[in-house]
C-alpha cells in the first residue's frame, strides 16, 4: 500500500506547552502569596483585589485549569497526532483552542481578583466565562474527534481513550454545574439551592479532580512513561479494566465531601463506598505505571525525565490512597474543614499533576528543539528541591489540620470545651504554616530553575515547526470481524467510545442526583424559615463577592464539640433559599452559620470594627481587614432585579416585591446604623446607611436566626 | 431535631430499589469488563502496547536526560 506523507504539528504543541510554562509560574507565585498570607496578614496589603478570599480562587483556578489545563492540551496535541499518525485536523480549530483558552484565563485573572465569582470552588467563573469555556471545550473536542476519524491507526491506544472520557465528562460537569440565571452581565445566582445545590457542586468538584486532574494525565502518564522508558506499558489488560473502573466509579464519589452535613444519609453512604472502591482502579493504575519500569529502574537513576515521572505516580498512588480513607466518615470527622484536606490536595496537585508536567517538559523540549536538555544536572536539582518542597508543604500542614481538630474537639474535666475561642486553634498552629510556605517556596525555586533549563535549552536548538511522518492509509475493513474481540470493536469506532463512556458516567451522575431532587418535596420545611430580606441577600452578594466562604463555613456538624461552640447542627431545611448555597469546605476562621443566633451575636458596631481591622478586636487573627467595605455604597439599581432572580428559582417573595424592595433595603439599613451610631461616632467612626458594611451586617446577624423562632413558637 | 436530617429518603416511593439497582449494574458491569478483559489474545495485547513506538519519525531511544 502507498504510505503517505504528512507533518505533525509541533506548533500548536510549542504554544500551549509555553503556556504551561508561564502559568505555571504565575499560578504557583500567587499560591505562594496566599501562603504567606497566612503568615503575614499584612501582604492582603489592605486591598479589596488581594485579600485572602479573593486570591485563593485565583490560585486554584490558574494552576488548574492555566498550568494543569495548558498541560493537559500539550501533552494531549504532541502525543494524538502520533498515535494516530495524523497531523490535527485543523489547524485554525486548533488556534482558537489555543486563544480562546489563554483568553479565559486572563478574563478569571481580571474578574477574580474584581470579586466577580458564584462562589462554587473550582468553578467560581460567572457566566458569560463559563459560556466561553463550553465553547472552546467544544472547539477542543471537535478537533480532537475529527483528527481521530482521519487517522491512520486503526486502534486507539489507551491514552486516548483517558482523552475521550475527559472530554466528554467534564462537557456534561461543567454544564450541569454550571445551570445559573443571569442578574446582571457577571451576576448570577445557581439554579439549585441548599443541599441539592451542595450535591450538585461537589459532584462536580470532586469529578473536577478527577476528570480535569486524573483522567488525562492518566492518559499522558500511559503514553510519556512508556516513551521514557522505551518500553510498552506493563499491563495493557490492566489499563483497560483502569480505564472503565476509574471513569464508571468516580462519577459517584463526589457525597465524600459533604460527609455529616445535612446531605441526606443515603448519599453520603454512597459517596464514602464508591470512594471506597475507587482504590482498586487507582491502585491498579499506579502499579501499571510504576511496573512499566520493571527491568529498567537502572535508568531512573539517569533520568530526570523518568525521575520525576516516578515521583508523579507515587504521588497519585499515595492521594488515591488517602482519598478513600478521608471518606471514611470517622476519619472525615476529624480531617474535614482542617488543612490536612490542603495537604491530601497538595500531594496530589505538586506530587502528580506538577511533576508529571514537569517530566512531559522535560521530555518534550529536546524533541521539540532538536537539541540535548540544556543542563542534565539542573534538572536533577529541579527534581531534589521540588521533592524536598512537597515534603516540606505536606508534613506540616497533616500536623496542623491534626492539631487543630484536636483542640476542636478537647472537653475539659468540667464538660466545656477546652479552647472555647476558636482563634487560640489558628495562632497555635502558625508555624506549621510558615514551614509550609517555606516548602511552597523550595517547590517554586525549582520551577524557576526549570524555565531557566527550558530557555537555554531552546536556545541552543532549532525548532522543529513541522514534523515530518509517513504511514500508510486505513484500509477498509472486511464486512467479516465477528470473532474479534469486543473491545477492539470499540476502539475501531471512537464515536462508540465516546457514547460509551457518556453512558457510563451518566449512569452514576443520574442514579446519585435523582433521589437528591425528588428530595426537594421531601426535605422537611422549617416554617420559621423565611427568605432574606433585599439587605440581608445585598449582604449575601457582598460575603459572596469577597470570598468569605473560602475561609469560614456555614455548616455545623452534628459533633457535640461543634454544638457546643456554635449552637445546633445544620438542617437541610435551613438552606432551601441558598442561591447558592454557601457551606464552605474549610474553617481558617470559625464556621458561622449561626452567627446571628442568640448564642453567638455580636452587635453591630462589634462586626463594623471587625471588618474594618479585625486585630483590634481579635488579637492575633489572621483574618485580612476590609475597610472599604465601610466606604463603598451598595448597589440598590438591582435590588429589583435580584429579587425577580429569586422568584424564578422559586422563592417566596410577593409578585409585586421586586419594586418594592429597596423602601425595605433603607429602612432595615437605617435601623442597622441607628443602632451602632452612637458607639461608632464615639471612637471617630463615620457611619452611613448606604455602605456595603452595612448590608453585610445585615446578612451576618440573620444567619441562624430563623431556627430559633422556630423553636420558640414550638416550645410555647 | 433527628427527623431534620434522618428518614428523608423514606418519603420517596420504592427508594429502596436505588443501591440494589446500583449494585447490580456495578457487580454485571465489573465480571463482564474482567471476563473480556482476560479473554483478550496476547498477540492482540502486545500489539496494542507496541502502539506508542509506531511512531516512524524518530528512533526510540531512551530519552537522553
Amino acid at each position: 500500500m502507498q504510505v503517505e506523507k504528512f507533518k505533525y504539528d509541533n506548533k500548536i504543541v510549542k504554544l500551549f506547552a509555553y503556556a504551561t510554562v508561564f502559568w505555571g509560574v504565575i499560578g504557583m507565585l500567587v499560591g505562594l502569596l496566599v501562603a504567606f498570607q497566612f503568615i503575614f496578614p499584612s501582604l492582603s496589603f489592605n486591598l479589596e483585589y488581594t485579600t485572602f478570599g479573593r486570591v485563593r480562587p485565583l490560585h486554584t483556578n490558574a494552576v488548574i485549569f492555566a498550568f494543569v489545563g495548558n498541560g493537559i492540551f500539550a501533552g494531549v496535541y504532541y502525543s494524538l497526532q502520533r498515535l494516530l499518525k495524523a497531523r490535527m485536523y485543523s489547524d485554525l480549530l486548533s488556534k482558537i483552542n489555543f486563544w480562546g483558552w489563554q483568553l479565559i484565563i486572563v478574563s478569571a485573572a481580571i474578574t477574580l481578583p474584581l470579586g466577580y465569582t458564584t462562589s462554587k470552588e473550582y468553578a467560581e467563573l460567572e457566566w458569560p466565562i463559563d459560556i466561553a469555556i463550553a465553547l472552546i471545550w467544544v472547539v477542543f473536542g471537535w478537533n480532537m474527534f475529527a483528527t481521530i476519524l482521519k487517522r491512520r491507526e486503526r486502534h486507539l491506544y489507551v491514552a486516548i481513550w483517558f482523552y475521550i472520557a475527559t472530554f466528554v465528562t467534564v462537557a456534561v460537569l461543567h454544564i450541569v454545574n454550571s445551570f445559573e440565571l443571569p442578574v446582571t452581565f457577571m451576576k448570577s445566582y445557581s439554579w439549585y439551592a441548599g443541599v441539592q445545590d451542595a450535591l450538585v457542586q461537589w459532584w462536580y468538584g470532586h469529578n473536577a479532580v478527577a476528570f480535569f486532574l486524573t483522567t488525562p494525565y492518566l492518559g499522558l502518564m500511559y503514553y510519556f512513561v512508556p516513551k521514557a522508558a522505551n518500553r510498552p506499558v506493563f499491563s495493557y489488560r490492566l489499563s483497560i479494566i483502569h480505564f472503565w473502573a476509574l471513569i464508571f466509579l468516580y462519577i459517584w464519589a463526589g457525597p465524600h465531601h459533604l460527609l455529616y452535613t445535612a446531605l441526606p444519609d443515603w448519599a453520603q453512604s454512597l459517596g464514602t463506598v464508591f470512594s471506597v472502591m475507587l482504590i482498586a482502579p487507582s491502585w491498579g493504575g499506579m502499579i501499571n505505571g510504576l511496573l512499566t519500569l520493571r527491568g529498567a529502574w537502572d535508568k531512573v537513576r539517569d533520568s530526570a525525565v523518568l525521575k520525576f515521572m516516578v515521583v508523579a505516580i507515587t504521588a497519585y498512588g499515595m492521594s488515591t490512597f488517602e482519598g478513600p480513607m478521608l471518606s471514611l466518615k470517622n476519619v472525615n470527622a476529624i480531617a474535614h474543614f482542617t488543612d490536612w484536606i490542603v495537604a491530601h490536595v497538595h500531594v496530589g496537585a505538586l506530587g502528580w499533576n506538577g511533576f508529571l508536567t514537569f517530566g512531559m517538559l522535560y521530555y518534550l523540549w529536546p524533541k521539540l528543539f532538536q537539541t540535548k536538555l540544556w543542563s542534565v544536572k539542573l534538572a536533577n536539582f529541579h527534581f531534589w528541591i521540588g521533592t524536598l518542597g512537597i515534603l516540606f508543604y505536606a508534613i506540616p500542614l497533616y500536623w496542623a489540620g491534626f492539631t487543630q481538630s484536636q483542640m476542636w474537639n478537647d472537653f475539659t474535666n468540667e464538660g466545656f470545651l477546652k479552647y472555647p475561642n476558636f482563634l487560640e486553634t489558628v495562632t497555635n498552629i502558625i508555624p506549621m504554616y510558615a514551614y509550609r510556605a517555606i516548602g511552597g517556596l523550595l517547590y517554586y525555586v525549582g520551577v524557576i530553575v526549570m524555565v531557566v533549563n527550558l530557555v537555554q535549552t531552546a536556545k541552543s536548538g532549532v525548532f522543529l515547526a513541522e514534523e515530518e511522518a509517513e504511514a500508510a492509509p486505513l484500509k477498509k475493513l472486511s464486512a467479516n470481524y465477528k470473532d474479534e474481540h469486543w473491545h477492539r470493536w470499540f476502539e475501531r469506532k471512537p464515536t462508540q467510545m465516546l457514547i460509551g463512556s457518556l453512558v457510563v458516567i451518566l449512569i452514576g451522575g443520574v442514579i446519585e442526583m435523582v433521589p437528591t431532587f425528588l428530595v426537594k418535596s421531601n426535605v422537611p420545611t422549617i416554617a420559621s424559615v423565611k427568605p432574606y430580606t433585599p439587605l440581608e441577600l445585598i449582604g449575601r452578594d457582598i460575603y459572596i463577592k469577597e470570598g468569605c466562604n473560602n475561609c469560614h463555613s456555614q455548616m455545623i456538624r452534628p459533633f457535640r464539640s461543634e454544638t457546643e461552640r456554635y449552637g445546633e447542627y445544620s438542617k437541610a431545611g435551613e438552606f432551601v433559599y441558598d442561591h447558592p448555597f454557601l457551606w464552605g469546605s474549610k474553617r481558617t476562621g470559625p464556621d458561622l452559620a449561626r452567627e446571628g443566633s442568640a448564642k453567638l451575636k455580636k452587635p453591630n458596631s462589634w462586626h463594623f470594627k471587625h471588618m474594618y481591622d479585625p486585630r483590634s478586636v481579635s488579637p492575633g487573627s489572621i483574618m485580612p481587614p476590609y475597610p472599604w467595605l465601610l466606604d463603598k455604597s451598595y448597589d440598590t439599581t438591582v435590588t429589583a432585579a435580584k429579587i425577580r432572580a429569586m422568584i424564578t428559582l422559586g422563592v417566596p417573595y410577593e409578585e409585586d416585591y421586586p419594586e418594592k424592595a429597596n423602601a425595605d433595603v433603607e429602612k432595615q439599613a437605617n435601623e442597622i446604623v441607628e443602632e451602632m451610631r452612637g458607639t461608632l461616632e464615639e471612637e471617630g467612626f463615620e457611619v452611613a446607611a448606604d455602605r456595603e458594611i452595612v448590608a453585610l451586617i445585615a446578612y451576618l446577624q440573620r444567619l441562624g436566626v430563623d431556627i430559633e423562632k422556630g423553636n420558640q413558637t414550638a416550645e410555647n | 431535631m433527628l427527623k431534620f436530617i434522618k428518614h428523608n429518603m423514606e418519603t420517596i416511593g420504592g427508594v429502596e430499589i436505588f443501591p440494589l439497582i446500583s449494585f447490580l449494574i456495578f457487580f454485571v458491569f465489573f465480571i463482564g469488563l474482567f471476563t473480556w478483559v482476560m479473554k483478550m489474545k496476547k498477540t492482540e495485547v502486545n500489539m496494542l502496547a507496541q502502539l506508542p513506538f509506531e511512531d516512524k519519525t524518530q528512533e526510540n531511544e531512551t530519552t537522553n536526560i
